[in-house]
């Protein structure tokens, strides 16, 4: 599914990724993390072609991604702060994704799902950071793309939204879809990812499931494990 | 590309800028035919405005733009659009919209005037032409310091000094540099360093076609000789195309290798 190679990046002199291997194969979840500044949202965006890498290949469903747009038609990629053209009316921004990607009807099925209704007509400016993230979601969950990349899924959700958040990632992956996660929140990563890839020091650390982990590290939970890699 | 085009153009259409600014063309063009009664002097008055304004205005709006418009930038590089097309389209958006509102702004009242009846309506089109020249011109100038910099105060001061350059400093070492060397033949150096700032290019053009060369002396005659001339004018406005095509040649060649 998402193929990447020796991947290199450095910012000035920052050096972000440090010869990133990784081969993620079709179907499940898998969540990147790694404590801040280890280049988690530097790699999504690598994949995504935002971030023009030094050095290294990736490849997208077979497709080298290397001055190419096309793939990202297979890709769902939710930022991580939802930052929006402030002038604009949420209505108008979803039309205008949909004018952008092409025609799709799940929108309506998901504005009810997160009762945006009330908040159409209003300006993406005036919303609260929670809602954005609502309507964030709308337009990532709103194509059918074998792929799914979400930053910080979680930023400012209700409780409520929360759980339909996670049945909805649920529904994407019986659908058979690769979705990748970047979160700090632990207790939903330990809950939905089939397999943890962590990063340390633009270089990936771990691999595997967390139950693997649990026993590398020899500790009895999740979050435990995770702080004893990063002490 | 059209379809970024569109939505920049009217996301600038609802701005309250675009109507500032197109008021602001529609009253000086009112109270200059107001004042003058007529309208070839109407359009000397006007060049000495535009010269100086069109640029200004063509890169701070063309910088603001950009740093304004940067989330909306990051949610198009998500989707599948090219770089190039994404850039592109917010330029021609900037560029289209700040013409049209000159060109409408300055029209209007000297349309109303009766200029399809003078015989100044060629002057006139020249003005608008080379008006429509500079915003493209300076809008693309603007967006590749934008480009470049990352730091908004930064971008702004370079823009600023951009145009101080062009429009102010450009003109006193030309001018330094003719006292310098005047013992010298200056004719082609002129008339070449002319050629090399848009902004000049653009006021002499004008002054030329406007038949008031004879103020300049000999200089003028020179002047006249080349640009009066339509090798002169192809010239010219070559010239005007290469300042507007190397800046959006940057644009494509800056955005593919920028990260977001």
């Amino acid at each position: 599914m998402v193929n990447i190679e020796n991947l290199h990046k450095k910012f000035n002199k920052n050096v972000v990724l440090n010869g990133i291997d990784l081969n993620i194969s079709e179907g499940g979840i898998f969540a990147i993390l790694g404590p801040n500044g280890s280049g988690k949202t530097t790699l999504i965006k690598s994949i995504l072609g935002m971030v023009i890498p030094n050095k290294g290949t990736i490849n997208v469903l077979g497709e080298n991604i290397k001055n190419n747009s096309g793939y990202r038609h297979k890709i769902d990629y939710l930022p991580q702060i939802a930052n929006f053209p402030n002038n604009l009316k949420v209505k108008e921004l979803i039309k205008m994704i949909k004018d952008l990607r092409g025609h799709t009807n799940e929108d309506q099925r998901l504005i009810e799902l997160f009762t945006l209704q009330p908040f159409l007509d209003k300006k993406l400016g005036n919303l609260s950071g929670g809602t954005k993230q609502k309507v964030n979601l709308v337009l990532t969950f709103m194509f059918d793309s074998p792929l799914i990349i979400l930053d910080e899924p979680t930023t400012g959700l209700d409780p409520i939204s929360l759980i339909r958040l996670k049945d909805l990632i649920q529904t994407e992956k019986t659908k058979g879809k690769t979705i990748l996660i970047t979160s700090h929140i632990m207790s939903f990563v330990e809950e939905v990812s089939d397999e943890i890839v962590f990063l340390l020091e633009g270089q990936i650390y771990f691999r595997g499931s967390i139950t693997a982990l649990k026993n590398k590290t020899d500790q009895p939970d999740f979050e435990h494990a995770i702080a004893s890699i990063l002490t | 590309m059209l379809k970024i085009l569109k939505y920049s153009f009217f996301d600038l259409m609802r701005s309250r800028w675009s109507y500032v600014y197109f008021a602001f063309y529609l009253l000086l063009g009112i109270v200059l035919l107001f004042l003058n009664n007529d309208l070839s002097k109407a359009i000397i008055t006007l060049m000495n405005v535009i010269i100086m304004l069109v640029p200004l205005i063509g890169t701070i709006f063309g910088v603001m733009y950009y740093y304004n418009s940067k989330e909306f930038t990051e949610l198009l590089l998500a989707q599948p659009l090219k770089r190039s097309s994404i850039f592109l389209g917010q330029y021609l958006g900037v560029a289209i919209s700040l013409s049209m509102s000159l060109i409408l702004g300055l029209g209007i009242p000297f349309i109303v005037y009766g200029l399809f009846k003078s015989n100044a309506i060629w002057d006139f089109s020249l003005l608008l032409i080379t008006g429509t020249f500079l915003t493209l011109i300076f809008t693309a100038l603007a967006f590749n310091i934008a480009l470049t910099n990352e730091n908004k105060i930064k971008g702004f001061g370079y823009a600023i000094l951009l145009w101080l350059f062009l429009a102010i400093i450009y003109d006193g070492l030309f001018l330094m540099s003719l006292i310098l060397f005047e013992d010298y033949p200056l004719d082609k150096l002129s008339l070449i360093g002319t050629m090399l700032n848009p902004i000049d290019l653009s006021r002499t053009l004008i002054l030329l076609k406007l038949d008031i060369s004879a103020l300049l002396g000999y200089t003028g005659a020179v002047f006249k000789k080349f640009f009066g001339t339509n090798f002169g004018l192809i010239i010219s406005f070559i010239m005007l195309t290469v300042w507007v095509v190397l800046p959006v040649l940057r644009i494509i060649f800056k955005s593919k290798k920028k990260d977001f």
